[in-house]
């Protein structure tokens, strides 16, 4: 493999890529990949979906660098309040004096943390409920997807609103409540994946040599659940965000003065007739990010799922 | 299959299908009370130093808490919240001090008013829509309809609303802002139906009709653009998927205009699935009027829940959330139900 990889010309590199003999595993996975990419750049959208993430992740990690001002301190307040865009405040100043453009490249922190601790979060809960529930079957099957559809019943937003009620208003909470409400699909899925692959041939083996249960369902089955729940993860990135910025706005997420979008916008909606870019710049940002998100998905399932595309 | 048999045994998976219909309606209702029940214990504020306040001596304390049932085991304590629940009993109101259920009675025609509206609009642009995205499928129009649904997913509802309320009520003038009706006409007409279009309708209040119409019309056009977004992309799949099928085929070998072959072959096949989208976003919409109501001073369940969660009066957020989760569930199951009674491929 190293010599193969070594290959000097691209055009090589390309046809050990392609090969329809891979030498290894990650010859073979490396090839997948490849042709993976090759249909993802031949989309346009979601292609420009994935540089507008990859910029919010570069503005994420840059913010210190990108901000000209602090996000929390505000300017003179007797003449620094309310001011329209300008070449010192491009995107104006909110009624506390501060920089609207500041608050809002460091909210895309807090933007990107929330869907980061969301995913981490609800994903393997999904994962866990829909692979045993798949793979146990019987009565444990139907309590988990009773369970899993009771969720699903619910409004994600109103759901998500009571959680916040009683636990108080917060960004924690706020991220709790929103992972309570994201993983029933990701069950769905790990299940119907589940039900395909538990009655295969390598299954019989592998329980013929002898591993317990856990072991199947941690060894064998999640791994092969696995990309498509991160697909359906993705898709709903765009979700969490604008689920995110609801709870902001309606003053139950991030409180201030954190620069949170959906509460950004809550505050420029007292000054929206005179001053409309107190809520038009950071509901700009929510709706680029999670236009970014949605495309980026929506080129990853053509990617990955070739059926869905047609 | 015999004729009188055939009729027993469609009738008895009828009946079946009911049954099971039943079941799971019950079931999911079961789970919204216990997860209702659940968040309502979770809450950090002690509901009995809520009434009694916290000076209290402990004997009354102690009295209350007793009266409140809180000494109770908690599956005891579940069994009463779901009896109360059953019959429509969710406590009164901190704020209204109302029964929480009487407070939902008023609200819930101006959700019902705005999110059928909604639907109404999302439907009639969002089929024709995706119909065409279908036909000229990977044509321009095809990718305008694609990023006019994407735009839809990815726009925050409560931004596009304030934005519009800026454009079209501050800055244009074209509409009416915030509210369901002006102040001098809502003494206007006495409230039967508690939907101020079909009151001042049909009492021939037309200048409050109009005026009503004016308030109305941007945020169900907010809302029908949501719905159009979901009800356009389903279409365009739902027809894409029919007008592959060989009766398609057969309908142009047999010399039928193209838009017979679409309206009237292709179209009518795909409306069996859309039944169940229009359900689906009509439930959806219910949803986003909570952020909706709030922006347009609309007062509906959405506001109403909001307002609560402001203050803290739990009774109200729950039954409003058990409210609206309820008829989440209805409206899914009968889109369901709907689907199999209309799809005869279902029927076995």
């Amino acid at each position: 493999m190293t010599s193969a990889a070594s290959l000097p010309q691209p055009a090589g590199f390309r046809a050990w890529l392609l090969s329809p003999e891979p030498a290894s595993r990650w010859q073979a996975r490396l090839g997948r990949a490849y042709l993976g990419w090759r249909t993802f750049t031949k989309n346009p959208l979601a292609v420009f979906g994935l540089c507008i993430v990859l910029l919010l992740l570069l503005v994420a990690v840059f913010a210190n660098f990108l901000a000209p001002y602090s996000p929390i301190a505000g300017g003179d307040l007797r003449t620094a309040r309310l001011l329209p865009p300008s070449a010192a405040h491009w995107l104006g100043t909110d009624d506390q004096a501060r920089d609207i453009y500041s608050r809002v490249i460091y909210g895309s922190r807090i933007t990107l943390w929330v869907v980061l601790l969301v995913s981490v979060i609800a994903t393997p809960i999904g994962l866990l409920v829909g692979t045993v529930a798949g793979y146990l079957g019987g009565w444990v099957d139907t309590v988990l997807m009773r369970l899993t559809d009771i969720f699903l019943a619910f409004p994600r937003l109103v759901l998500a609103l009571a959680f916040v009620a009683a636990l108080g208003p917060g960004i924690e909470n706020a991220i709790i409540a929103i992972a309570i409400t994201s993983w029933p699909p990701y069950a769905r899925i790990a299940r119907a994946e589940t039900l395909m692959v538990r009655n295969s041939d390598f299954i019989a083996a592998v329980k013929l040599q002898g591993a317990s249960t856990p072991r199947i369902i941690f060894g064998h089955v999640v791994p092969l659940c696995i990309s498509s729940v991160i697909v359906r993860v993705t898709l709903d990135m765009a979700g969490i965000i604008l689920t995110a910025a609801g709870l902001g706005f309606l003053g139950l997420g991030a409180q201030p003065p954190m620069p949170e979008w959906g509460a950004m916008v809550a505050t420029g909606r007292n000054y929206l007739i005179d001053q409309w870019w107190v809520a038009a710049m950071p509901g700009l940002a929510i709706f680029v990010v999670s236009l970014g998100f949605n495309l980026l998905g929506d080129g990853l399932r053509d990617v990955l799922d070739p059926k869905a595309a047609k | 299959m015999s004729r009188g048999g055939g009729h027993v045994s469609a009738l008895r998976s009828f009946l079946k299908k009911i049954a099971q219909f039943v079941i799971v309606l019950a079931t999911t209702l079961l789970g919204l009370v216990a997860v209702t029940f659940f968040i309502g214990r979770v809450v950090p504020i002690d509901p009995v130093i809520a009434i009694v306040g916290d000076r209290a001596p402990a004997h009354v304390y102690a009295r209350v808490r007793q009266e409140l049932g809180l000494d109770l085991p908690l599956i005891q304590q579940f069994w009463i919240y779901l009896k109360k629940a059953v019959s429509g009993d969710f406590g009164n109101s901190v704020l209204t001090t109302n029964p929480v259920l009487t407070d939902i009675v008023n609200v819930f025609p101006a959700t019902l008013e705005l999110a059928t509206l909604g639907t109404i609009i999302g439907t009639l642009i969002g089929i024709p829509l995706g119909v065409l995205a279908a036909v000229k499928r990977g044509t321009l129009i095809d990718q305008c309809v694609r990023v006019l649904g994407l735009i839809g997913y990815s726009i925050p509802i409560f931004w596009l609303g304030l934005m519009a309320l800026l454009l079209f009520y501050a800055k244009l003038g074209w509409v009416e802002g915030p509210g369901r009706l002006d102040v001098t006409y809502s003494y206007m007409y006495t409230p039967v139906t508690g939907i101020v279009l079909i009151d001042t309708l049909m009492q021939g209040q037309m200048d409050a009709f109009w005026n009503a119409v004016s308030h109305v019309t941007l945020p169900a056009c907010l809302l029908g653009y949501f719905s159009l977004a979901y009800i356009s992309r389903m279409t365009r799949s739902f027809m894409l998927n029919e007008l592959a099928q060989e009766y398609v085929i057969a309908a142009r070998v047999k010399g039928l205009s193209e838009i017979r072959v679409i309206w009237r072959h292709a179209l009518r096949n795909a409306a069996v699935p859309l039944i169940t989208v229009i359900a689906l976003s009509y439930a959806h919409l219910l949803e986003g009027s909570v952020l909706t109501e709030t922006i347009f001073a609309w007062p509906g369940l959405g506001q109403y829940i909001t307002n609560s969660l402001q203050n803290a009066d739990m009774n109200a957020v729950l039954g409003g959330t058990l409210v609206i989760g309820a008829a989440f569930v209805v409206l899914n199951l009968m889109s369901d139900l709907l689907y199999r009674l209309l799809d005869p491929r279902t029927r076995s």
